[in-house]
This record gives structure tokens, C-alpha cells and sequence, in this order.
């Protein structure tokens, strides 16, 4: 944890020196062009990793009901046996966390009056679910939001999310809801799993990184945005300029911004080698991605190697006398081996 | 066996969480942790690689000597086979959404009996080797080379999952410990370690036909004597056609149906039923079992003993398949038959009830039915006369078990036909049935009596769920389709709800089926007098 922390400070720190003393042209446009094309090289390097391997067998979880009988109703988009059907369970899973809204939480009562002795119960426990969405919807529009630097000018969607994003017209510069909240919910991702003891205990260096690496953006983002009142005309040239690939001089743009640029490219850089690509690795889940319907059709695996089993022949061969003993019909009777056998 | 404790004290004594990292604790092989190992002569005859003598208690497990390199291949080899594995491996966040949905976890506070870390346990070996930063950081950031210790430790946990897939519920990437599990097994059977108790039944099956290894002679004729219970009971001795060409269906059940109490009484069921309609099936001494403890092994094995199924369907000459009251072979069947042996035999043809000419569209490609789809369309068509109150005994709750309900989405046509044949019913919790189910605590090959503790610690949020309506509701019958359960769940309840029983749904049915010619019935089909019995006979007097 500490150390995920420290490595995180320690990009900061390197970026805001090298800003400092000049090297801003190395953080601000050297940087962000490597990170782009690790992330974008390194995501697509990843699924391409993942798909050469096939998937030999159709293994989606039923989550209801099946598809069987007419007078049965199935569970549409938790069991869909359609290509259609699996595009809306997708969906659900995608845009909507549908498996992490089912989480509740067990506990064990010791002396539970009904059962007269230990009783799971089962909580409802939807905060996970919901700080989780919360995180990726802020992040996203956050995200969305940061066109305004990268277009010009800037189109109407990004000006009209800005403007419900702001809606609470608080302050100047005006307030972004999805940043203050994008914070919150980091800071209950990280909180949670220093108090949860489970959470904490299968935690690694690499869960707290990224979530300390996002921290130190929001942060650095919002200390730019209302603390620092950085030139906001400044940073949009400068940006417009990597973005047609005419860079120009970073001089005079405050150090806080190459922090910020080079927090980001670090996540970028980090993303396709990390557990991060869960993002496009949900889109491969065969227990998600994959119709209900594997008894309608045949899903073939490629390497399913030659049949070898104990044919019938060779089962009848071992227990001919008995089977016969038993009254068994036999595809090779008993009199005609043994006949075969005297006529050697 | 030792001792048990009370169920107060098993779930007081778990043990709080080791204070070290989960990198630096190793699991203790005392007696009760750990299922026996698989026999040498076992191994050699399936074909199994390095068989040997181990004790999985000592230091030495006698691996070969290259085992490092055999593990390290055989890792890469299924990385390369199996998208879902490389997938698994890269995408979870460790939320912890999966912790607290096993029950392996819940009765065992072990943290390595977390979904997450136990795929960790994996997972670390894989950052190793296939990851940049774990090549250079290792252990700090969880991975870690292959050593002795490891591999008794993936050993530990990979028999300690029941591959039920509740985890892969709640996962918001569908992340599936049972595939992961099934492919730690798979690796572990490279360098030779299995167990005895899947294994054993294993070569019975490639051999014999079933688990139990019971030969053709001794099949038939305890299905006879089966016949001749059911003769006693209904008045009406049931047809056992065996082996026999040229009838449209064939009839598969797991093994333990046809051998073990109380499965004999669903096998009597199945036959009752079966005569009452006049089906035209066939069974088979040779595709003599529907379970596949293959599956615990690798799927090759798997494959291996499902061929059966088809090769008898095409020599026989039947049209299509009907399944028994069985949890893994119906996940199996419903999820890998197909791709393993299929496509179908040529003169097999989509399901069609003879009955109520419904035709089984969902099974049009492996031409498999189960029975309680079977059985629930003949009731929807009034095709079966029946008596629930012959059941009027027995407060009745449904366990889904897990295969059915996760790998098929079995869930509503058993309920179908069991609110159709008791007149009392209710159900568990809502977070203990259905999808959410949760296991018996023993399946995938652990319904062996030397853990029994660690099954008694895996069934108890089952237990604790049984016992909630036992005592709620007063449930005294748990009925269930699947024959591991029908082993497993037994003990579980004379130790989390003593007082309840556990059945098959056919046995429910065949107890209230009202068959052509039956004498008065006395008793059910386990010989115990029938409720309301001395009850006058209404005698129309009631007026319907």
C-alpha cells in the first residue's frame, strides 16, 4: 500500500522538478505521445494475447431460468439463450455492474432464535455497487468533459455535459459534480480496502497503485482547476498543438498541469500490462458473452482431440458370459465365440 | 472418523485470519484436511501420468524429477487451450465481491478459501512468468516461483471447491473458479497426484460402465430386485428392458441411483413412472452411468467417459436420450457433451414427447431431455394422474443443486412438478436457492468420509438455511435432483437439521403417480405407511 503510494508521489515529484527546471516539453509532449501509443498498442496487444487462445467449451453461468418448455418463463437477461439476448446481459454487466448488484453480505449470527443455533443471514449490500458505478460514470464523463481541450471548437455535446455537470452553478470556475464525486469514490475504493479485513488481506501493491495513480489526477486536476485557477487559454493551445502535432513551447504553463499529464500517461502506460484491462477483458468472458443454448447448438472446440474410450464391442468382449448369464442381448453371441474358439 | 463438533462450536472455532500474508502461510495435511490419494494400480490403468505411492501428509510427495518443468508446460499448454484461463488470470480486480459467496470461506474462515485467493494461488505463478513487473518484483507484488510448497498448497485448495460456480454469480467479470479449479486439477494430475476418491470410480466407469464398477449381471439384477420392490409397492411389477435395439429412447441415470439409499427410491420412481406411461426405452448395462467424476479430473477424461452415451444411443438404434436426476452430468451434458463426442449419432433426432407430442427445441442439437423437463410437460398436459396428498407426510423444501441451477438454469421445471406431487412446500432463503444456491458442500469428487468435518463446514450455510425452514415450517423432507447430493446430503442434514430426510423428485412423483391397475397403496416407495390411512375412506361423501 505505502509503496504503491510512494511510487505515485515520486511521478509527481520527477514531473513537477522537470517542469520546473524546463524539461516541461519532455513531460508534456514526449510523454503523453508514448503513453498514447503503449495504451492504445498495449490494449490491443492484450486482446490479441487473449484471442489466440480459443474457447473450446460454451460455459456461460445460468443466471435463472432457462429456455425449456413454453409454460416456463425465462430469464431473459440473465439466462438469454439469443445473440440479442446476450448483447442485453452484456449490456447489463457492461453499463450497469449487473453481477456486483446482486452482492449481499453474509454474517453469521451465533445464537439465531429461529434456527436455535448459528444462522448465516444475508444482507443487501449494494455500496460496492454503487461507489463502483459511481467511479467509472464520473471517470467517463470526466473524461468526456476533457474534449474541450482536445477540439476545437468545442463540440455541442462536451459544452451541454458541461453544463449539467456544473448544474449546482456553484463557485468560479463553476463546480463539476463528477469531479468532487470522482473523488469521493476513490476514496472509498482505497478507504474500503484498508478497513475491510477480507479486502485488505487479498489486496496486492498493484490494486492500490492505480487507485492512488487516479487519486493523485483527481487531485491534481482539481488543485488546477480551483486553487491554482491555472490559464486555462494557455493549456488549450498547448493541448490543440499536441493534437495536430505541432507542439508548441510549454514555457510559462504552471508545473501543475506536466504533473497532471504525466499522472495520466503513467496510467495510460500502466493500463494494458495490469488488471486494468478488466475494461476490455469483460467483453471475453465466456461466462457472460456466451448463449444459454448449448444443447440447441453445438459449440465446436478446436483442438478436441480423437475419441478413446471402451467401445461396446470391447465392453461385451469383457463381460460376454455374464451378460449372457444375465439374459443380455449380445451383438456377438456367446455360442459363436466359443464356436469360433473350437474351430481354431 | 473423529469427532464431530457441534454445530455451536464449528462455527465458533473457525479461526480468525493468520496475521502473516497470504504469500507466507502454508495449509497444515493433518488427518480430516485432506482426501486420500488416488492408487498407483488405479493411475497405471487409466493411463494417468507419473503414477505413484504418496502420502499426502509427508514432506515427500514423490513427484518426478522434472515436475517444475512438467507443471510449467503444462500451464502454458492450457493457457494456450483455454481463452477463459488467460482471461481469468489478467482481469480480476480483487474487489472481494466473491469472498463471502463461498462456503468453503463462510465455514472455514480460511482467506485461501476466498474465490479470489484461490485463484491467487494460480495466479501468482502466472504473473511470473507471463507478466514483465512480476518477473522483476516478485513477491511484492504477489508472484512467486513454483516450488514444493506451492504445489501442495494448489493440491489443498483445489479439493477444497466443489466447482459450484457461485462465485462466478456475483463476479462482475464472470470470473469461474470451477474452471480455474478444474484446470489446477488438471496440472496436478501431470506430475501424478490425484485422489482416490474420484480416480477409484473413474476406472470403474472406463471399465465397467459406472462409477461403482458394477458389471452387466449385477446391474441387471438389482435393478430387478428393484422391480420387484416396486411390485410390492404399486401392485404392478415395471418393465426393465435392457440393452435392447429399436426402442426411441434411452434412458441414462447416475449410477448411484441404481446402488444407493435413498437414490434406489428415485431409481423406482424412474421405473414406475416409465411402465405407468408405457415409454418405449431402453436402459443399458454398458451406458450404465450419467454422472462423470471424469469431470473432476481433466476434461479428456471427461470426454472420455461421456463417449459412452452416444456410442450406445447409435448402436441401439434410439432416437434420443433421456436424462436422470443427476447435478455434474447434467452440467456435462448441458454444457460440454455436444462439443466433447457430439455431433449426435445420425439416427438420433430432436426430443419429442411421445406423450404430448412437445418437441424439446432447447435440446435439438444433444438430443438429451432431463426428467424434469420430461415430467413437467406431462403434467402441464394432464398426462399423469396424480395423488399429492400420498405425500401429505412430508414438508417439503427444493435444493437446487449447483450444476443444474448455474451450468443449465434448471430451476423452475422441478418446482413445476414438485408443487404438482406434495401439497406442502416452501422455500429456503432467497439467497440460497435458485442461481444463488449453494451447494452440499461436497461435490466435484469430495464425498468422502475422511473430511467429513470440512463437509460439514462447507454445508453450512445449506444447513443453516435447511434448518431455518425446518424450523420456521417445519420442513422434514429436502428434495433435490441430483444423486451426489443424494449421498452428501444425508449426513449434512442429520448434522445442520436432523429430522429431515432427502429424495429425488421422481420418488415424489412416483408416490403420488396413480398407475393402471395399482392395488391399494399402503406404503411409499421407501415401505413406510402412507398418510391417512386410517382415515375413513371418503366415499364420495366429501363431493368433489
Amino acid at each position: 500500500m505505502l509503496n504503491s503510494l510512494l511510487v505515485v508521489a515520486l511521478v509527481a515529484i520527477i514531473a513537477w522538478l522537470g517542469a520546473a527546471i524546463g524539461l516541461g516539453s519532455l513531460f508534456g509532449v514526449v510523454l503523453p505521445y508514448v503513453a498514447i501509443v503503449v495504451f492504445l498498442g498495449g490494449v490491443v496487444w492484450r486482446m490479441v494475447w487473449w484471442a489466440k487462445s480459443p474457447v473450446p467449451f460454451a460455459i456461460p453461468t445460468t443466471g435463472g431460468q432457462e429456455k425449456s418448455l413454453d409454460f416456463i418463463k425465462q430469464a431473459q437477461w440473465d439466462c438469454p439463450d439469443t445473440t440479442l439476448g446476450v448483447v442485453k446481459r452484456m449490456f447489463l454487466e457492461v453499463f450497469l455492474f449487473r453481477s456486483l448488484f446482486r452482492n449481499v453480505n453474509a454474517e453469521i449470527k451465533q445464537d439465531d432464535p429461529v434456527n436455535g443455533g448459528p444462522r448465516l443471514i444475508y444482507y443487501s449490500s449494494k455500496w460496492l455497487w454503487v461507489f463502483a458505478l459511481l467511479f467509472h460514470y464520473c471517470f467517463f464523463i470526466v473524461f468526456f468533459r476533457h474534449f474541450r481541450f482536445f477540439v476545437d471548437p468545442v463540440p455541442g455535446c462536451v459544452s451541454f455535459m458541461e453544463m449539467i455537470d456544473g448544474f449546482l452553478q456553484i463557485g468560479a470556475p463553476r463546480f463539476y459534480l463528477t469531479g468532487g464525486l470522482l473523488l469521493v469514490a476513490v476514496l472509498f475504493l482505497i478507504g474500503r480496502r484498508l478497513v475491510n479485513p477480507r479486502v485488505r488481506y487479498i489486496s496486492l501493491t498493484q490494486d492500490y497503485f492505480p487507485l492512488f495513480l487516479i487519486l493523485g489526477i483527481v487531485v491534481s486536476g482539481i488543485a488546477m482547476r480551483y486553487f491554482l485557477k491555472t490559464d486555462i487559454t494557455q493549456v488549450k493551445a498547448f493541448v490543440m498543438g499536441l493534437v495536430h502535432f505541432n507542439p508548441i513551447s510549454a514555457d510559462g504553463i504552471d508545473p501543475i498541469f506536466f504533473v497532471h499529464v504525466c499522472l495520466v500517461s503513467t496510467l495510460l502506460i500502466y493500463f494494458p500490462f495490469s488488471k486494468l484491462t478488466h475494461m476490455a477483458g469483460i467483453f471475453f468472458s465466456p461466462t457472460r458473452n456466451l448463449p444459454c443454448n448449448t444443447r440447441r447448438v453445438r459449440h465446436v472446440n478446436p483442438w478436441n482431440p480423437p475419441k478413446d474410450f471402451l467401445t461396446y464391442p470391447e465392453y461385451e468382449d469383457l463381460y460376454r458370459e455374464a451378460m449372457a448369464g444375465a439374459n443380455l442381448p449380445l451383438d456377438k453371441p456367446l455360442e459363436a465365440e466359443t464356436k469360433q474358439k473350437s474351430g481354431e | 472418523m473423529a469427532k464431530l463438533p457441534t454445530p455451536q462450536e464449528l462455527v465458533a472455532n473457525r479461526p480468525a485470519f493468520p496475521a502473516e500474508a497470504w504469500l507466507e502461510t502454508k495449509p497444515k495435511f493433518v488427518p480430516g484436511s485432506y482426501c486420500y490419494p488416488a492408487k498407483k494400480e488405479t493411475m497405471e490403468a487409466l493411463h494417468m501420468p507419473h503414477p505413484h505411492e504418496w502420502d499426502p501428509a509427508a514432506d515427500d510427495w514423490q513427484l518426478p524429477e522434472n515436475w517444475e518443468k512438467i507443471l510449467c508446460d503444462a500451464f502454458e499448454d492450457r493457457l494456450k487451450k483455454h481463452r477463459s484461463l488467460k482471461l481469468f488470470m489478467d482481469i480480476c480486480v480483487r474487489c472481494g465481491a466473491c469472498a463471502d459467496k463461498c462456503q468453503f470461506f463462510l465455514g472455514t474462515n480460511d482467506p485461501k478459501n476466498m474465490p479470489v485467493l484461490r485463484a491467487e494461488l494460480l495466479r501468482s505463478l502466472y504473473r511470473r512468468d507471463y507478466s514483465m513487473l512480476g518477473k522483476i518484483l516478485g513477491k511484492k507484488i504477489g508472484a512467486r516461483s513454483w516450488d514444493y510448497q506451492t504445489v501442495k498448497e494448489l493440491f489443498f485448495y483445489a479439493y477444497q471447491c466443489t466447482e459450484c460456480r457461485r462465485c462466478s454469480l456475483f463476479c462482475p467479470y464472470g470470473i469461474d473458479t470451477a474452471e480455474i479449479t478444474a484446470i489446477v486439477r488438471e496440472l496436478l494430475h501431470e506430475v501424478g497426484l490425484g485422489l482416490h476418491w474420484i480416480m477409484d470410480p473413474v476406472k470403474n466407469c472406463s471399465y465397467t460402465g459406472n462409477h461403482l464398477g458394477i458389471k452387466p449381471h449385477s446391474y441387471v439384477e438389482i435393478v430387478e430386485m428393484l422391480a420387484d420392490d416396486c411390485e410390492d409397492i404399486v401392485g404392478v411389477r415395471p418393465k426393465t428392458p435392457f440393452n435392447e435395439r429399436g426402442h426411441e429412447i434411452l434412458f441414462i441415470c447416475p449410477s448411484g441411483d441404481v446402488f444407493a439409499d435413498p437414490g434406489i427410491y428415485t431409481f423406482m420412481g424412474y421405473l414406475i413412472l416409465f411402465n405407468e406411461l408405457d415409454l418405449d426405452y431402453t436402459l443399458s448395462t454398458y451406458a450404465s452411468e450419467g454422472g462423470n467424476f471424469g469431470s473432476f479430473v481433466s476434461f479428456n477424461m471427461a470426454k472420455k467417459l461421456n463417449a459412452k452415451m452416444y456410442e450406445e444411443a447409435q448402436r441401439l438404434g434410439c432416437k434420443w436420450i433421456l436424462g436422470g436426476e443427476c447435478g455434474h452430468m447434467w452440467r456435462v451434458i448441458n454444457q460440454y457433451m455436444d462439443t466433447y463426442n457430439g455431433p449426435t449419432p445420425s439416427n438420433m433426432t430432436t426430443p419429442v414427447s411421445p406423450y404430448t407430442g412437445t418437441v424439446f427445441k432447447n435440446a435439438a442439437s444433444t438430443k438429451m431431455v432431463h426428467i424434469a423437463e420430461f415430467e413437467a410437460d406431462l403434467i402441464r398436459h394432464n398426462k399423469l394422474k396424480l395423488d399429492p396428498s400420498r405425500n401429505d407426510d412430508l414438508i417439503c423444501t427444493w435444493h437446487d443443486s449447483c450444476n443444474p441451477a448455474r451450468g443449465m438454469g434448471l430451476l423452475d421445471e422441478p418446482r413445476y412438478v414438485l408443487k404438482h406431487v406434495v401439497n406442502h412446500f416452501y422455500e429456503m432463503p432467497e439467497n440460497t436457492i435458485r442461481e444463488q444456491t449453494f451447494c452440499c458442500g461436497a461435490g466435484s469428487g469430495l464425498n468422502t468420509e475422511e473430511i467429513m468435518e470440512l463437509r460439514m463446514r462447507s454445508g453450512m450455510p445449506r444447513g443453516n438455511a435447511l434448518r431455518y425452514v425446518q424450523q420456521k415450517y417445519g420442513v422434514n423432507r429436502m428434495a433435490c435432483c441430483c444423486a451426489i447430493d443424494r449421498a452428501t446430503l444425508p449426513p449434512l442434514a442429520d448434522y445442520w437439521a436432523p429430522g429431515v430426510t432427502i429424495s429425488g423428485l421422481t420418488e415424489l412423483v412416483a408416490n403420488a403417480l396413480v398407475c393402471k391397475g395399482e392395488h391399494k397403496r399402503t406404503v411409499n416407495l421407501r415401505q413406510e405407511d402412507l398418510p391417512h390411512l386410517d382415515e375413513e375412506e371418503p366415499e364420495g361423501n366429501e363431493g368433489e
